[in-house]
Protein backbone atom coordinates (compact mmCIF):
# COMPACT_ATOMS: atom_id res chain seq x y z
CA UNK A 1 0.00 0.00 0.00
CA UNK A 2 3.04 2.55 1.02
CA UNK A 3 4.68 1.44 -2.35
CA UNK A 4 1.79 2.02 -4.55
CA UNK A 5 1.00 5.27 -2.41
CA UNK A 6 4.63 6.38 -3.51
CA UNK A 7 4.26 5.74 -6.79
CA UNK A 8 1.20 7.45 -7.22
CA UNK A 9 3.03 10.63 -6.04
CA UNK A 10 6.00 9.81 -8.22
CA UNK A 11 3.84 9.75 -11.25
CA UNK A 12 1.93 13.67 -10.29
CA UNK A 13 4.81 14.53 -9.38
CA UNK A 14 6.06 13.55 -13.29
CA UNK A 15 3.22 14.75 -14.50
CA UNK A 16 2.92 17.85 -13.03
CA UNK A 17 6.49 18.58 -14.28
CA UNK A 18 5.64 17.31 -17.66
CA UNK A 19 3.19 19.49 -17.44
CA UNK A 20 4.85 22.92 -16.76
CA UNK A 21 7.76 21.60 -19.27
CA UNK A 22 4.94 21.19 -22.02
CA UNK A 23 3.48 24.53 -21.16
CA UNK A 24 6.54 26.64 -21.73
CA UNK A 25 7.45 24.75 -24.73
CA UNK A 26 3.77 25.69 -26.57
CA UNK A 27 4.42 29.63 -25.44
CA UNK A 28 7.94 29.40 -26.49
CA UNK A 29 7.10 27.79 -29.77
CA UNK A 30 4.22 30.46 -30.05
CA UNK A 31 6.57 33.47 -29.55
CA UNK A 32 9.33 31.79 -31.96
CA UNK A 33 6.31 32.08 -34.56
CA UNK A 34 5.90 35.70 -34.02
CA UNK A 35 8.75 36.70 -33.93
CA UNK A 36 9.62 34.84 -37.33
CA UNK A 37 6.67 36.35 -39.12
CA UNK A 38 7.44 39.88 -37.74
CA UNK A 39 11.04 39.66 -38.95
CA UNK A 40 10.30 38.26 -42.32
CA UNK A 41 10.51 40.49 -45.14
CA UNK A 42 7.58 42.17 -46.02
CA UNK A 43 5.52 41.60 -43.32
CA UNK A 44 4.45 45.31 -42.73
CA UNK A 45 3.12 45.15 -46.58
CA UNK A 46 -0.66 45.00 -47.31
CA UNK A 47 -1.91 44.44 -50.43
CA UNK A 48 -5.15 46.52 -49.85
CA UNK A 49 -2.92 49.57 -49.16
CA UNK A 50 -2.80 49.22 -53.04
CA UNK A 51 -6.18 49.74 -53.93
CA UNK A 52 -6.85 52.95 -55.48
CA UNK A 53 -10.42 53.05 -53.99
CA UNK A 54 -9.52 54.05 -50.69
CA UNK A 55 -8.96 57.40 -49.76
CA UNK A 56 -5.72 58.76 -47.18
CA UNK A 57 -8.24 58.28 -43.91
CA UNK A 58 -8.99 54.44 -44.99
CA UNK A 59 -5.30 53.71 -45.48
CA UNK A 60 -4.21 55.33 -42.21
CA UNK A 61 -7.39 52.90 -40.58
CA UNK A 62 -5.44 50.10 -42.23
CA UNK A 63 -2.37 50.56 -40.66
CA UNK A 64 -4.17 51.80 -37.44
CA UNK A 65 -5.44 48.40 -37.49
CA UNK A 66 -1.83 46.49 -37.45
CA UNK A 67 -0.23 48.84 -35.57
CA UNK A 68 -0.18 46.44 -32.10
CA UNK A 69 1.33 43.92 -34.42
CA UNK A 70 4.59 45.91 -34.52
CA UNK A 71 5.82 45.31 -31.14
CA UNK A 72 6.26 41.41 -30.90
CA UNK A 73 6.09 41.56 -27.32
CA UNK A 74 2.92 43.26 -26.50
CA UNK A 75 1.10 41.49 -29.74
CA UNK A 76 2.18 38.51 -28.13
CA UNK A 77 1.11 39.57 -24.54
CA UNK A 78 -2.68 40.76 -26.18
CA UNK A 79 -2.87 37.22 -27.65
CA UNK A 80 -2.16 35.34 -24.45
CA UNK A 81 -4.74 38.05 -22.67
CA UNK A 82 -7.40 37.27 -25.35
CA UNK A 83 -6.60 33.13 -26.05
CA UNK A 84 -7.16 32.86 -22.37
CA UNK A 85 -10.87 34.45 -22.82
CA UNK A 86 -11.29 32.52 -25.95
CA UNK A 87 -10.65 34.95 -28.29
CA UNK A 88 -7.99 33.62 -30.45
CA UNK A 89 -7.79 36.47 -33.21
CA UNK A 90 -8.79 37.08 -36.89
CA UNK A 91 -6.88 35.93 -40.11
CA UNK A 92 -6.15 38.68 -42.34
CA UNK A 93 -5.82 36.68 -44.77
CA UNK A 94 -9.19 34.51 -44.91
CA UNK A 95 -11.01 37.53 -42.36
CA UNK A 96 -12.36 34.94 -40.19
CA UNK A 97 -11.99 34.13 -36.39
CA UNK A 98 -9.06 31.92 -36.10
CA UNK A 99 -11.25 30.14 -33.75
CA UNK A 100 -14.30 29.45 -37.05
CA UNK A 101 -11.37 28.06 -39.19
CA UNK A 102 -9.69 25.43 -36.87
CA UNK A 103 -12.89 24.11 -35.54
CA UNK A 104 -13.80 24.42 -39.65
CA UNK A 105 -10.53 22.48 -40.69
CA UNK A 106 -9.40 20.49 -37.51
CA UNK A 107 -11.82 16.98 -38.28
CA UNK A 108 -10.34 16.79 -42.06
CA UNK A 109 -6.65 16.95 -40.38
CA UNK A 110 -7.84 14.60 -37.86
CA UNK A 111 -9.41 11.87 -40.25
CA UNK A 112 -6.18 12.13 -42.86
CA UNK A 113 -3.76 11.87 -39.96
CA UNK A 114 -5.17 9.47 -37.87
CA UNK A 115 -6.78 7.10 -40.60
CA UNK A 116 -3.15 7.69 -42.15
CA UNK A 117 -1.37 6.61 -38.81
CA UNK A 118 -3.42 3.97 -38.42
CA UNK A 119 -2.70 2.41 -41.70
CA UNK A 120 0.90 2.52 -41.13
CA UNK A 121 1.07 1.44 -37.91
CA UNK A 122 -0.75 -1.93 -39.64
CA UNK A 123 1.46 -1.93 -42.11
CA UNK A 124 4.72 -1.65 -41.00
CA UNK A 125 3.99 -3.93 -37.75
CA UNK A 126 2.72 -6.52 -40.01
CA UNK A 127 5.53 -6.76 -42.15
CA UNK A 128 8.34 -6.06 -39.02
CA UNK A 129 6.70 -8.76 -36.77
CA UNK A 130 5.71 -11.33 -39.71
CA UNK A 131 9.81 -11.10 -40.82
CA UNK A 132 10.41 -11.60 -36.79
CA UNK A 133 7.85 -14.21 -36.62
CA UNK A 134 8.57 -16.86 -39.94
CA UNK A 135 12.43 -15.38 -39.72
CA UNK A 136 12.78 -15.97 -43.60
CA UNK A 137 15.18 -13.85 -45.67
CA UNK A 138 12.53 -13.23 -48.19
CA UNK A 139 9.98 -11.26 -45.62
CA UNK A 140 13.18 -9.03 -44.23
CA UNK A 141 13.61 -8.34 -47.58
CA UNK A 142 10.59 -7.31 -49.05
CA UNK A 143 10.10 -5.32 -45.95
CA UNK A 144 13.64 -4.02 -46.28
CA UNK A 145 12.58 -2.95 -49.93
CA UNK A 146 9.55 -1.70 -49.73
CA UNK A 147 10.17 0.77 -46.59
CA UNK A 148 13.46 1.55 -48.49
CA UNK A 149 11.83 2.92 -51.41
CA UNK A 150 9.13 5.12 -49.64
CA UNK A 151 11.94 6.43 -47.59
CA UNK A 152 13.74 7.64 -50.71
CA UNK A 153 10.52 9.24 -51.72
CA UNK A 154 9.73 12.97 -50.65
CA UNK A 155 6.58 13.62 -49.10
CA UNK A 156 5.46 16.06 -51.37
CA UNK A 157 6.14 13.69 -54.59
CA UNK A 158 3.49 10.67 -52.91
CA UNK A 159 1.05 13.53 -52.54
CA UNK A 160 1.50 14.36 -56.21
CA UNK A 161 1.47 10.40 -57.09
CA UNK A 162 -1.63 10.00 -55.12
CA UNK A 163 -3.49 12.83 -56.85
CA UNK A 164 -2.25 11.55 -59.84
CA UNK A 165 -3.07 8.04 -58.87
CA UNK A 166 -6.84 9.15 -57.16
CA UNK A 167 -6.04 7.68 -54.19
CA UNK A 168 -6.89 9.28 -50.74
CA UNK A 169 -4.60 11.81 -49.24
CA UNK A 170 -4.80 9.32 -45.68
CA UNK A 171 -2.57 6.67 -48.06
CA UNK A 172 -0.35 9.45 -48.73
CA UNK A 173 -0.02 9.88 -45.05
CA UNK A 174 0.34 6.50 -44.05
CA UNK A 175 3.13 5.70 -46.63
CA UNK A 176 5.21 8.66 -46.14
CA UNK A 177 5.00 7.42 -41.77
CA UNK A 178 5.10 3.53 -42.85
CA UNK A 179 9.04 3.33 -43.61
CA UNK A 180 10.29 5.48 -40.13
CA UNK A 181 7.72 2.71 -38.39
CA UNK A 182 8.97 -0.66 -39.86
CA UNK A 183 12.62 0.67 -40.09
CA UNK A 184 12.89 1.55 -36.41
CA UNK A 185 10.51 -1.32 -34.74
CA UNK A 186 12.08 -3.82 -36.77
CA UNK A 187 15.42 -3.03 -35.38
CA UNK A 188 13.87 -2.72 -32.13
CA UNK A 189 12.79 -6.36 -32.62
CA UNK A 190 15.61 -7.59 -34.04
CA UNK A 191 17.67 -5.92 -30.96
CA UNK A 192 15.43 -8.07 -28.64
CA UNK A 193 16.08 -10.98 -30.35
CA UNK A 194 19.62 -10.91 -29.93
CA UNK A 195 19.31 -11.08 -26.22
CA UNK A 196 20.58 -14.57 -24.69
CA UNK A 197 17.38 -14.96 -22.85
CA UNK A 198 15.75 -15.07 -25.73
CA UNK A 199 18.29 -17.47 -27.13
CA UNK A 200 17.52 -19.92 -23.98
CA UNK A 201 13.98 -19.86 -24.35
CA UNK A 202 13.90 -20.68 -27.97
CA UNK A 203 16.57 -23.78 -26.84
CA UNK A 204 13.69 -24.68 -24.29
CA UNK A 205 11.36 -25.42 -27.30
CA UNK A 206 9.14 -22.08 -26.51
CA UNK A 207 7.01 -20.95 -29.43
CA UNK A 208 8.04 -18.41 -31.51
CA UNK A 209 4.49 -16.61 -30.69
CA UNK A 210 5.10 -16.67 -26.99
CA UNK A 211 8.47 -15.52 -27.53
CA UNK A 212 7.34 -12.53 -29.23
CA UNK A 213 4.31 -12.24 -26.78
CA UNK A 214 6.32 -12.93 -23.86
CA UNK A 215 9.90 -12.24 -23.65
CA UNK A 216 10.58 -10.02 -26.86
CA UNK A 217 7.16 -7.55 -26.74
CA UNK A 218 8.32 -6.48 -22.73
CA UNK A 219 11.45 -5.00 -24.31
CA UNK A 220 10.94 -3.54 -27.49
CA UNK A 221 7.33 -2.13 -26.18
CA UNK A 222 8.19 0.86 -24.30
CA UNK A 223 10.88 2.49 -27.34
CA UNK A 224 7.69 1.17 -29.40
CA UNK A 225 5.25 3.33 -27.47
CA UNK A 226 7.30 6.14 -27.53
CA UNK A 227 7.54 6.11 -31.74
CA UNK A 228 4.16 6.30 -31.56
CA UNK A 229 4.27 9.62 -29.96
CA UNK A 230 6.90 10.68 -32.47
CA UNK A 231 4.60 9.66 -35.40
CA UNK A 232 2.10 11.86 -34.59
CA UNK A 233 4.75 14.59 -35.04
CA UNK A 234 6.14 13.41 -38.33
CA UNK A 235 2.03 13.19 -39.67
CA UNK A 236 1.32 16.33 -38.94
CA UNK A 237 4.42 17.77 -40.70
CA UNK A 238 3.34 14.99 -43.70
CA UNK A 239 0.09 16.83 -43.68
CA UNK A 240 0.92 20.23 -44.82
CA UNK A 241 1.91 19.22 -48.29
CA UNK A 242 -0.70 16.73 -48.58
CA UNK A 243 -3.31 18.54 -48.33
CA UNK A 244 -1.73 21.68 -49.69
CA UNK A 245 -1.07 19.47 -52.88
CA UNK A 246 -4.44 17.19 -52.30
CA UNK A 247 -6.79 20.55 -51.99
CA UNK A 248 -7.81 18.88 -48.45
CA UNK A 249 -9.25 21.76 -46.57
CA UNK A 250 -7.31 20.82 -43.38
CA UNK A 251 -4.69 22.49 -40.90
CA UNK A 252 -1.83 21.35 -42.90
CA UNK A 253 -3.34 23.65 -45.93
CA UNK A 254 -4.48 26.35 -43.84
CA UNK A 255 -0.69 26.23 -42.43
CA UNK A 256 0.87 26.37 -45.82
CA UNK A 257 -1.84 29.83 -46.61
CA UNK A 258 -1.23 31.13 -43.20
CA UNK A 259 2.89 30.76 -44.17
CA UNK A 260 2.45 32.13 -48.05
CA UNK A 261 0.25 35.41 -46.98
CA UNK A 262 2.58 36.07 -43.69
CA UNK A 263 -1.02 35.46 -41.41
CA UNK A 264 0.46 36.46 -38.34
CA UNK A 265 -2.55 35.70 -35.36
CA UNK A 266 -3.15 32.66 -37.97
CA UNK A 267 0.44 31.21 -38.47
CA UNK A 268 1.24 31.63 -34.25
CA UNK A 269 -2.40 30.10 -33.29
CA UNK A 270 -1.29 26.92 -35.88
CA UNK A 271 2.12 27.28 -34.77
CA UNK A 272 0.68 26.63 -30.86
CA UNK A 273 -1.23 23.91 -31.87
CA UNK A 274 0.64 21.95 -33.93
CA UNK A 275 3.47 22.35 -30.81
CA UNK A 276 0.62 21.58 -28.03
CA UNK A 277 -0.40 18.36 -30.23
CA UNK A 278 3.08 16.88 -30.66
CA UNK A 279 4.33 17.50 -27.00
CA UNK A 280 0.70 16.34 -26.09
CA UNK A 281 1.24 12.98 -28.02
CA UNK A 282 5.26 12.28 -27.14
CA UNK A 283 4.29 13.25 -23.16
CA UNK A 284 1.79 10.82 -23.03
CA UNK A 285 3.33 8.01 -24.54
CA UNK A 286 6.72 9.15 -21.93
CA UNK A 287 4.03 8.69 -19.20
CA UNK A 288 2.28 5.49 -20.66
CA UNK A 289 6.02 4.11 -20.16
CA UNK A 290 6.81 5.24 -16.74
CA UNK A 291 3.32 3.61 -15.91
CA UNK A 292 4.25 0.51 -17.84
CA UNK A 293 7.98 0.46 -16.19
CA UNK A 294 7.03 1.06 -12.70
CA UNK A 295 3.98 -1.69 -13.02
CA UNK A 296 6.17 -3.95 -13.98
CA UNK A 297 9.49 -3.33 -11.59
CA UNK A 298 7.86 -1.77 -8.89
CA UNK A 299 10.24 1.61 -9.50
CA UNK A 300 10.15 4.41 -11.77
CA UNK A 301 12.66 4.78 -14.05
CA UNK A 302 15.09 8.14 -14.10
CA UNK A 303 15.54 8.63 -17.93
CA UNK A 304 15.18 12.05 -20.09
CA UNK A 305 12.20 10.75 -21.78
CA UNK A 306 12.73 7.96 -24.61
CA UNK A 307 10.72 10.02 -26.92
CA UNK A 308 13.45 12.54 -27.80
CA UNK A 309 15.99 9.90 -28.50
CA UNK A 310 14.21 8.06 -31.29
CA UNK A 311 13.87 11.94 -32.83
CA UNK A 312 17.59 11.48 -33.71
CA UNK A 313 17.21 8.15 -35.60
CA UNK A 314 14.26 8.94 -37.85
CA UNK B 1 33.16 -2.54 -46.40
CA UNK B 2 30.46 -4.70 -47.62
CA UNK B 3 29.51 -5.29 -51.54
CA UNK B 4 26.63 -3.51 -51.22
CA UNK B 5 27.98 -0.05 -49.64
CA UNK B 6 30.96 -0.34 -52.01
CA UNK B 7 28.33 -0.44 -54.74
CA UNK B 8 26.46 2.61 -53.32
CA UNK B 9 29.36 4.57 -52.75
CA UNK B 10 29.98 3.88 -56.46
CA UNK B 11 26.82 4.80 -57.76
CA UNK B 12 26.96 8.28 -55.63
CA UNK B 13 30.06 8.76 -57.00
CA UNK B 14 29.22 7.89 -60.36
CA UNK B 15 26.03 10.36 -60.28
CA UNK B 16 28.35 12.99 -58.78
CA UNK B 17 30.89 12.88 -61.36
CA UNK B 18 28.43 12.96 -64.40
CA UNK B 19 26.37 16.11 -62.42
CA UNK B 20 29.97 17.56 -62.77
CA UNK B 21 30.72 17.06 -66.13
CA UNK B 22 27.07 18.63 -67.19
CA UNK B 23 29.15 21.18 -69.15
CA UNK B 24 30.04 18.61 -71.72
CA UNK B 25 27.59 15.54 -71.39
CA UNK B 26 24.27 17.98 -71.55
CA UNK B 27 23.48 19.04 -75.58
CA UNK B 28 22.54 22.57 -74.11
CA UNK B 29 22.31 24.67 -71.19
CA UNK B 30 19.63 24.28 -68.70
CA UNK B 31 17.68 27.55 -69.69
CA UNK B 32 17.65 26.87 -73.05
CA UNK B 33 14.44 26.97 -75.07
CA UNK B 34 14.00 24.82 -77.97
CA UNK B 35 10.70 26.93 -78.76
CA UNK B 36 9.78 24.90 -82.15
CA UNK B 37 9.75 21.47 -79.71
CA UNK B 38 7.95 22.07 -76.40
CA UNK B 39 6.66 19.04 -74.59
CA UNK B 40 8.56 16.87 -76.88
CA UNK B 41 9.08 12.96 -76.13
CA UNK B 42 12.88 11.11 -76.05
CA UNK B 43 14.63 11.36 -79.29
CA UNK B 44 18.49 11.17 -80.73
CA UNK B 45 18.75 14.97 -80.01
CA UNK B 46 17.26 15.14 -76.44
CA UNK B 47 17.30 12.25 -74.61
CA UNK B 48 14.34 12.64 -72.23
CA UNK B 49 12.89 15.06 -74.12
CA UNK B 50 12.20 18.61 -73.31
CA UNK B 51 9.68 20.25 -70.93
CA UNK B 52 6.35 22.33 -71.22
CA UNK B 53 8.70 25.76 -72.65
CA UNK B 54 11.25 23.31 -75.05
CA UNK B 55 13.92 23.07 -72.48
CA UNK B 56 16.25 20.13 -72.71
CA UNK B 57 15.19 17.37 -69.98
CA UNK B 58 18.14 15.66 -69.40
CA UNK B 59 20.23 18.79 -69.58
CA UNK B 60 18.09 19.92 -67.16
CA UNK B 61 18.45 16.77 -64.99
CA UNK B 62 22.18 16.80 -65.04
CA UNK B 63 22.72 20.44 -63.81
CA UNK B 64 19.55 19.82 -61.41
CA UNK B 65 21.46 17.20 -60.11
CA UNK B 66 24.47 18.60 -59.50
CA UNK B 67 23.08 21.53 -57.43
CA UNK B 68 21.15 19.26 -55.03
CA UNK B 69 24.11 16.79 -54.86
CA UNK B 70 27.06 19.76 -54.03
CA UNK B 71 24.47 22.00 -51.62
CA UNK B 72 22.99 19.39 -49.56
CA UNK B 73 27.13 18.65 -48.10
CA UNK B 74 27.04 21.81 -47.45
CA UNK B 75 24.02 22.88 -45.72
CA UNK B 76 24.95 19.39 -43.62
CA UNK B 77 27.96 20.58 -43.14
CA UNK B 78 26.65 24.17 -41.74
CA UNK B 79 24.04 22.23 -39.16
CA UNK B 80 26.64 19.56 -38.24
CA UNK B 81 28.85 23.10 -37.06
CA UNK B 82 26.12 24.46 -35.58
CA UNK B 83 25.23 21.67 -33.73
CA UNK B 84 28.63 21.13 -32.38
CA UNK B 85 28.89 24.30 -31.45
CA UNK B 86 25.50 24.13 -29.44
CA UNK B 87 25.42 20.72 -28.27
CA UNK B 88 29.15 19.57 -28.01
CA UNK B 89 29.91 22.74 -25.61
CA UNK B 90 26.92 22.42 -24.22
CA UNK B 91 27.64 19.18 -23.18
CA UNK B 92 31.39 20.18 -22.21
CA UNK B 93 30.16 22.75 -20.29
CA UNK B 94 27.53 20.82 -18.28
CA UNK B 95 24.93 22.51 -15.28
CA UNK B 96 22.71 25.06 -17.02
CA UNK B 97 24.49 25.71 -20.44
CA UNK B 98 23.55 21.71 -21.27
CA UNK B 99 19.88 22.22 -19.39
CA UNK B 100 19.59 25.78 -21.70
CA UNK B 101 20.71 23.67 -24.48
CA UNK B 102 18.48 21.20 -24.40
CA UNK B 103 15.53 23.01 -23.45
CA UNK B 104 16.15 25.19 -26.88
CA UNK B 105 16.47 21.83 -28.93
CA UNK B 106 13.37 20.92 -27.39
CA UNK B 107 11.49 24.08 -28.75
CA UNK B 108 13.12 22.87 -32.04
CA UNK B 109 12.20 19.66 -32.33
CA UNK B 110 8.90 20.12 -30.61
CA UNK B 111 7.75 21.97 -34.07
CA UNK B 112 7.31 18.90 -37.11
CA UNK B 113 10.00 19.46 -39.60
CA UNK B 114 8.13 19.85 -42.48
CA UNK B 115 6.00 22.30 -40.61
CA UNK B 116 9.10 24.39 -39.49
CA UNK B 117 10.67 24.31 -42.84
CA UNK B 118 8.21 25.01 -45.23
CA UNK B 119 6.63 27.96 -42.75
CA UNK B 120 10.10 29.30 -42.15
CA UNK B 121 10.92 29.20 -46.18
CA UNK B 122 7.38 31.14 -47.17
CA UNK B 123 7.73 33.96 -45.01
CA UNK B 124 11.55 34.78 -46.91
CA UNK B 125 11.30 36.56 -50.34
CA UNK B 126 9.94 33.85 -52.58
CA UNK B 127 10.88 36.84 -55.70
CA UNK B 128 14.55 36.50 -55.66
CA UNK B 129 17.09 35.53 -58.44
CA UNK B 130 17.49 32.34 -58.70
CA UNK B 131 21.49 32.39 -57.05
CA UNK B 132 19.76 33.75 -54.13
CA UNK B 133 17.24 31.01 -54.06
CA UNK B 134 19.52 28.44 -54.12
CA UNK B 135 21.59 30.17 -51.30
CA UNK B 136 18.50 30.74 -48.96
CA UNK B 137 16.68 27.36 -49.76
CA UNK B 138 20.23 25.45 -48.46
CA UNK B 139 20.90 28.09 -45.53
CA UNK B 140 17.58 27.86 -44.32
CA UNK B 141 18.14 23.72 -44.27
CA UNK B 142 21.33 24.08 -42.12
CA UNK B 143 20.52 26.81 -40.03
CA UNK B 144 17.51 25.30 -39.07
CA UNK B 145 18.63 21.08 -39.10
CA UNK B 146 20.67 21.35 -36.60
CA UNK B 147 18.52 20.38 -33.17
CA UNK B 148 18.12 16.67 -33.60
CA UNK B 149 22.23 16.51 -34.08
CA UNK B 150 22.47 18.87 -31.15
CA UNK B 151 20.70 16.76 -28.77
CA UNK B 152 23.07 13.72 -29.93
CA UNK B 153 26.21 15.65 -29.52
CA UNK B 154 25.27 16.90 -26.30
CA UNK B 155 24.86 13.56 -24.77
CA UNK B 156 28.07 12.55 -26.36
CA UNK B 157 30.19 15.40 -25.02
CA UNK B 158 28.09 15.23 -21.30
CA UNK B 159 29.55 11.82 -21.07
CA UNK B 160 33.33 12.63 -22.40
CA UNK B 161 33.22 15.71 -19.84
CA UNK B 162 33.24 12.99 -17.00
CA UNK B 163 35.36 10.60 -18.50
CA UNK B 164 38.63 9.48 -16.94
CA UNK B 165 40.92 10.60 -19.51
CA UNK B 166 39.18 14.54 -19.28
CA UNK B 167 39.29 14.25 -15.43
CA UNK B 168 42.57 13.13 -15.86
CA UNK B 169 43.18 16.20 -18.40
CA UNK B 170 41.66 18.46 -15.82
CA UNK B 171 43.86 17.52 -13.05
CA UNK B 172 47.16 18.03 -15.05
CA UNK B 173 45.86 22.13 -15.37
CA UNK B 174 43.98 21.92 -18.77
CA UNK B 175 41.08 24.27 -18.61
CA UNK B 176 39.23 26.41 -21.18
CA UNK B 177 38.66 26.11 -24.52
CA UNK B 178 42.30 23.74 -24.83
CA UNK B 179 40.58 21.10 -23.07
CA UNK B 180 37.71 21.13 -25.23
CA UNK B 181 39.82 21.62 -28.75
CA UNK B 182 42.05 19.11 -27.90
CA UNK B 183 40.72 16.33 -25.82
CA UNK B 184 37.14 16.78 -26.17
CA UNK B 185 36.34 17.27 -29.93
CA UNK B 186 38.58 14.93 -31.44
CA UNK B 187 36.53 12.58 -29.43
CA UNK B 188 33.34 13.76 -30.74
CA UNK B 189 34.33 13.38 -34.08
CA UNK B 190 32.76 9.67 -35.17
CA UNK B 191 29.30 11.27 -34.04
CA UNK B 192 29.93 14.45 -35.99
CA UNK B 193 30.62 12.56 -39.15
CA UNK B 194 27.73 10.10 -38.62
CA UNK B 195 25.61 13.32 -38.17
CA UNK B 196 26.98 14.98 -41.01
CA UNK B 197 26.34 11.98 -43.37
CA UNK B 198 22.54 11.98 -41.95
CA UNK B 199 21.71 14.97 -42.63
CA UNK B 200 22.69 14.73 -46.32
CA UNK B 201 19.72 12.72 -47.53
CA UNK B 202 17.54 14.40 -45.28
CA UNK B 203 18.50 17.25 -46.88
CA UNK B 204 18.26 16.24 -50.37
CA UNK B 205 14.70 15.12 -49.72
CA UNK B 206 13.55 18.63 -47.53
CA UNK B 207 14.98 20.46 -51.07
CA UNK B 208 12.45 18.19 -52.99
CA UNK B 209 9.70 18.75 -50.59
CA UNK B 210 9.93 22.82 -51.36
CA UNK B 211 10.67 22.68 -54.71
CA UNK B 212 7.58 20.67 -55.21
CA UNK B 213 5.52 22.95 -53.28
CA UNK B 214 7.25 26.12 -55.20
CA UNK B 215 9.01 26.96 -52.61
CA UNK B 216 12.76 25.96 -53.57
CA UNK B 217 15.29 26.83 -55.80
CA UNK B 218 13.49 29.33 -58.53
CA UNK B 219 13.24 29.24 -62.24
CA UNK B 220 15.54 28.90 -64.25
CA UNK B 221 17.46 27.05 -61.98
CA UNK B 222 17.04 23.42 -62.07
CA UNK B 223 17.23 21.22 -58.90
CA UNK B 224 15.38 18.01 -57.91
CA UNK B 225 13.07 19.63 -56.41
CA UNK B 226 11.83 22.02 -59.22
CA UNK B 227 12.26 18.64 -61.70
CA UNK B 228 9.95 16.92 -60.08
CA UNK B 229 7.17 19.53 -59.66
CA UNK B 230 7.07 18.53 -63.06
CA UNK B 231 5.21 15.28 -62.50
CA UNK B 232 2.17 18.08 -61.56
CA UNK B 233 0.73 17.88 -64.84
CA UNK B 234 1.57 14.34 -65.49
CA UNK B 235 -2.14 12.62 -66.45
CA UNK B 236 -0.45 8.73 -66.62
CA UNK B 237 2.65 7.36 -66.35
CA UNK B 238 2.06 5.04 -69.32
CA UNK B 239 1.78 8.45 -71.48
CA UNK B 240 5.04 9.95 -70.82
CA UNK B 241 7.12 7.54 -68.80
CA UNK B 242 10.70 9.62 -69.10
CA UNK B 243 9.30 12.38 -67.16
CA UNK B 244 9.53 9.94 -64.28
CA UNK B 245 13.47 9.71 -64.77
CA UNK B 246 14.06 12.43 -61.96
CA UNK B 247 12.43 10.39 -59.51
CA UNK B 248 14.00 7.43 -60.61
CA UNK B 249 17.00 8.99 -60.37
CA UNK B 250 16.59 10.57 -56.63
CA UNK B 251 15.55 7.05 -55.68
CA UNK B 252 18.27 5.47 -56.80
CA UNK B 253 20.52 8.03 -54.87
CA UNK B 254 18.59 7.94 -51.58
CA UNK B 255 19.23 4.13 -51.64
CA UNK B 256 22.78 4.58 -52.18
CA UNK B 257 22.88 7.17 -49.91
CA UNK B 258 21.07 4.75 -47.00
CA UNK B 259 23.06 1.66 -47.66
CA UNK B 260 26.24 4.18 -47.36
CA UNK B 261 24.68 4.73 -43.85
CA UNK B 262 25.34 1.83 -41.31
CA UNK B 263 22.74 0.98 -38.61
CA UNK B 264 25.85 2.15 -35.91
CA UNK B 265 25.46 5.36 -37.76
CA UNK B 266 21.89 5.90 -37.91
CA UNK B 267 21.27 5.25 -34.38
CA UNK B 268 24.56 7.05 -32.83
Amino acid sequence: MQLLKILRWKIAGLLARRLAALAALVLLGGLLSATLVRLAPGFDADERELDPGLNAESVRALRQSRAGEHNILSFYASYLRGAIHGDLGTSHALGLPVQSLLRERWPVTVRVVGIGLLLAWLLASTLAFTACLCRRPAYEILGTTVSGAFLCIPAAVLALLSVILNAPGYLAIALIVFPKIYRYSRNLLAKAYTLPHITAARARGLGEVRILAWHVLPIAGPQMIALAGITVSIALGASIPVEAISGLPGIGQLAWQAALSRDLPLLVNLTVLVTLVTLLANSGADVMIYMLSSRSDGRIRPSAGPSSAIVNAL
Amino acid sequence: MSAARKLACVVVLAVCAVSLAANWLAPAGYARQFREAPSAPPSHQHLLGTDEVGRDRFARVLYGTRISLLLAPAAALVSTVLAALVGGLAGYLGGIWLRLARGFTDLFLSLPWLFLLITVRALLPLNVSPLVSVLITFLILGLLGWAASARVLSTSADALRNSDFVLQARASGLHGPRLFLVHVLPNLKPVLYAQFWISIPVFILSEANLGILGLGVAEPLPSWGSLLRELEGLISFREEPWRLVPLLLLIVVMTSFQMLLSNEEVTA
